[in-house]
């Protein structure tokens, strides 16, 4: 892609000084270093709550804390994870590349943009604060079942169903955002597919973002009727039905999984083609790969559901639409390994990072088709197999993503390159933990260990130390990846224009100086 | 070991070069329970089925990326080739992933229609699910009862040393006759819980106000152990699923002397019975079904679960217990008791009214079976 970029000098737009410049900025590049901070303490905050289960669950019994807390440990982490870290993260890459990518000077609706993220801080504020109220926090799991979360909830429950009520408007307006950036703000001469496959991905994710988080929004306020106003949506006794919430749920639930890693894929693609050399291979390809992936997700949902009892067509449609979903994320890995073939590789972190994405990804996905074979998924269906499948298209997938992403862009942010030393050892050490945690997690759920156990049996015992020890040194891993980032905020070998070699010719975020201005393409660039 | 197959013999080959010999015990216990009945065989082989063709999918996808990565390394002066599409590759690998999805989906259809069969049973059981316990109610004989975990709490906070069955033991079993068609009811009677047993691949959920159904059939005498396995609160992890298959003439007996003993039970109602006679039930019931929350001390766990101890409804207000064991507390971890005889909660409620210091402050009312009965014919009114 060749473009021509006109310059002129815009120093005297620089940001305010202070507190305010975080409050009342309408940069793209400052909300997006705000949501990547904001995912980064949330990362920390989640992850102490899982050291905290895998710490109880070190050894069978009951030793560091009770299972009231347990569950509330177990919910939280849950919650924080996908909407406090995953979500935020790829929304504060979409914030800080989108614009850079597509020539745009900034978002379309800048001041939207700054209420969709200082909502979060309030969301998770009002969550967390739930966990030092007398009842506790919420405890009845990420998935919140009717009536665990409704009759038999903890008051508590009220302050949680306001806060999804939140991370949901912040949502919604963001993609309100993006989409109306990407179709309307893009450089001359950039067609929809001429589009870098990272704008595509969010594009879609924007949409599904849009599409399901009303329906979010809908069963939790169902909930909130069911619990305050006497309604009985999920009661049985009054004519409800506590099924209704799980689909309801999961028509939110599973478009949802892959607004969480549609972007990664984005990444990904990104990644690989500038580290292998070589274009990426099948770009039509991808797109309606991702395109794809998020029609089926609207059918699919109800294979988090094979134990309820639904009739048997409906339990053979779920596994056939779920087997479908396995043909477009195939064609997405044979399309990076046909990038890679005949390229000229480097292995740099962000190219680490996006080898292990699509090799630990893949995993994730098999165990995914497993589970979609509903009588087997009879005998898989919430142990601990399920955990390690989730995990492993959640942390090495979408978190190796959203890793891979900043060191990646870093360079162009801060205007420095990061210590690739240190960059490969925190790699390595996230990659051997993250296998050394998730993968026993696999035997133990086969074994039968069911999932949000605080106690277990004593024949899961040796595995269960083995995913605790992993686990601790995962967490403890991360602090370096901080250290890294900030290592490279203050100083560090200075970042060409281009940062990575050929990278000029891949996409109009490499043409921009090292780092970037802090206004970019005022004079839009013509692509050719 | 003695069952596994072909196939999981490779698989532990596998698994033994990856992990350290230290893990794996006599007990290696790693992969899916072959189970005792067709069925669960059945899904057995398929779960393989598909785990190896993953493992063969992965072996050719990674294989190949491995080696493009070694090969195309620019360290080794590799130059970047100048092609972005191939139309004919990538219709070809999209047919070649949907043709494996069809072989995957034949068995994995036949299997589902058999396993899916709700036809009568030759022995129906209603399976009930409770926070936290299971209750079993046989529908052609008049035998009911609840199952619940018989660990020692001192085992769950390490102050003794666990048994080889700890927390997969209960004190009544569920007792099934082989070779019979066993259909169970499952439902719930507070949140959803869901009734699992590996060994027979039957996991339903246990949905309140609904009826969902599963059967088996068990060719093997044997104790089958399982679990709950939906989030159901606090004691989730804490109401396993033991299940007795035993020969049909033992499964006879076993009927026979449940009926006997139900006799028995419905004439203790009418007995006169002394405090302490209450007071030395009520504990042993109290051990079983109320110290998990409730603690031994009666102290409870604040604020979730109350304590019992110097409460002012142990203390003074003994109809409002009655109403709380009868009806549950609303909204609360406090489910109802009523299913337990009359002589169970007349005794558990003034025992908790006698021990600890309530005796010496509380009342000192006691409550007798007969009193349950006049409170049941008041509230059926």
């Amino acid at each position: 892609m060749s473009t021509v970029v006109e310059t002129h000098d815009h120093g005297h737009h620089g940001p305010a000084k202070g507190l305010t410049r975080w409050l009342y900025t309408t940069n793209h590049k400052d909300i997006g270093t705000l949501y990547l901070w904001f995912s980064c303490l949330m990362l920390f905050i989640g992850g102490s709550m899982a050291m905290v289960i895998r710490a109880e669950l070190f050894q069978p019994g009951l030793q560091i804390v009770e299972p009231e807390f347990f569950n509330q440990m177990t919910t939280n982490h849950g919650l924080i994870m996908v909407f406090g870290v995953i979500m935020p993260a790829f929304v504060g890459l979409a914030n800080w590349m989108l614009p850079m990518q597509i020539g745009a000077p900034d978002m379309a609706l800048p001041r939207l943009n700054n209420l969709s993220f200082w909502l979060l801080p309030m969301a998770f504020g009002i969550l967390i604060s739930t966990l030092f109220m007398p009842e506790g926090g919420p405890n009845f799991g990420w998935t919140f079942y009717a009536p665990l979360s409704t009759t038999y909830a903890p008051s508590t429950v009220n302050y949680f169903i306001f806060s999804v009520h939140i991370m949901g408007i912040s949502s919604i307006l963001g993609s309100i955002n993006i989409i109306t950036t990407i179709f309307n703000m893009r450089a001359p001469g950039m067609t929809l597919m001429k589009m870098p496959l990272f704008v595509w991905s969010w594009l879609i994710t924007a949409y599904l973002l849009i599409a399901v988080m009303p329906v979010l929004a809908g069963v939790v306020t169902m909930m909130l009727m069911d619990i305050n106003f006497g309604t009985s949506f999920f009661n049985a006794g009054g004519g409800g039905d506590p099924v209704l919430f799980q689909h309801v749920f999961w028509f939110f639930g599973h478009p949802e999984v892959y607004i969480m890693i549609l972007p990664a894929f984005g990444i990904a693609s990104h990644i690989i083609e500038t580290f292998s050399r070589k274009p990426i291979f099948g770009y039509t390809s991808m797109v309606y790969a991702m395109s794809s992936i998020a029609i089926l997700s609207f059918v699919v949902w109800a294979h988090h559901m094979f134990t309820v009892g639904m009739p048997l067509a409906g339990e053979l449609f779920f596994m056939y639409s779920t087997m479908l979903i396995a043909i477009p994320t195939g064609v997405k890995v044979f399309n990076w390994i046909a990038t890679m073939y005949r390229g000229s590789i480097t292995f740099e972190t962000p190219m680490l990072f996006a080898i292990a994405f699509v090799a630990l990804f893949t995993i994730g996905g098999f165990s995914g088709l497993m589970l979609a074979i509903v009588p087997a998924d009879f005998q898989y269906h919430d142990t601990y197999f399920v955990v390690a499948h989730f995990h492993y298209v959640l942390v090495p997938g979408s978190l190796f993503g959203i890793i891979a992403g900043v060191y990646y862009w870093l360079p162009k942010w801060t205007g420095n390159m990061y210590d690739e030393t240190l960059g490969q050892l925190h790699f390595w050490l996230t990659f051997i933990s993250v296998n050394l945690t998730f993968f026993p997690m696999h035997f133990v759920g086969l074994a039968g260990m069911p999932r949000r156990y605080p106690d277990y049996a004593l024949q899961f015992a040796d595995f269960n130390m083995v995913i605790s020890v992993g686990a601790f040194l995962f967490g403890i891993t991360q602090l370096l990846l901080v250290f890294i980032v900030i290592k490279s905020i203050r100083a560090g070998k200075k970042a060409k224009p281009e940062v990575w070699e050929g990278a000029g010719e891949l996409g109009l975020e490499w043409t921009l100086e090292s780092p970037a201005p802090y206004h970019t393409f005022t004079v839009q660039p013509q692509v050719k | 070991m003695a069952y596994l197959s072909k196939f999981s013999f490779k698989f532990y080959q596998i698994i033994f070069l990856i992990l350290p010999a230290t893990l794996l015990g006599e007990a290696a216990d790693y992969n899916m329970s072959v189970g005792v009945t067709e069925v669960s065989r059945e899904i057995f082989d398929l779960h393989m089925l598909i785990f190896w063709v993953c493992v063969w999918i992965g072996v050719v996808v990674f294989g190949i990326m491995f080696w493009s990565l070694w090969k195309y390394r620019k360290s080794k002066g590799a130059v970047a080739a100048d092609f972005d599409d191939n139309f004919w590759l990538e219709i070809g690998w999209t047919v070649a992933a949907t043709l494996i999805l069809v072989v995957i989906a034949v068995p994995s259809t036949q299997v589902m229609v058999k396993a899916y069969d709700d036809a009568e049973g030759e022995i129906n059981i209603m399976v009930t699910g409770h926070q936290w316990k299971w209750h079993y109610k046989y529908l052609e004989d008049d035998i009911s009862f609840f199952s619940n975990l018989s660990t020692d709490p001192e085992q769950i906070y390490n102050k003794m040393p666990k048994g080889e069955f700890y927390l997969k033991e209960v004190d009544e079993p569920l007792v099934i006759p082989i070779n019979k068609r066993i259909r169970f009811l499952i439902t719930g009677n507070d949140v959803i819980h869901s009734w699992w047993v590996p060994d027979f691949a039957v996991k339903q959920d246990a949905i309140p106000g609904f009826i969902n159904t599963a059967w088996t059939n068990v060719p093997e005498p044997g104790i089958y152990r399982g679990n709950c396995t939906e989030l159901c609160g606090i004691r989730h992890a804490f109401m396993p699923v033991v299940v007795r298959a035993v020969e049909q003439e033992e499964y006879d007996a076993w009927v026979v002397e449940k009926v006997m003993l139900a006799e028995q039970e419905k004439l203790l109602t009418s007995k006169e019975w002394t405090t302490e006679e209450l007071f030395e039930r009520g504990e042993g019931f109290y051990q079983t079904n109320c110290v998990a929350c409730h603690q031994v001390n009666g102290q409870g766990i604040p604020p979730v679960f109350p304590a019992l101890e110097g409460s002012q409804i142990t203390l003074n207000d003994a109809p409002r217990q009655i109403e709380i064991l009868m009806e549950g507390v609303q909204g609360a971890a406090m489910a109802s008791y009523a299913g337990y005889s009359e002589v169970d909660i007349a005794a558990v409620i003034t025992y908790t009214r006698q021990a600890w210091s309530n005796g010496e402050n509380g009342d000192g009312v006691i409550v007798t079976p007969q009193d349950i009965v006049a409170y049941k014919n008041k509230t059926e009114l």
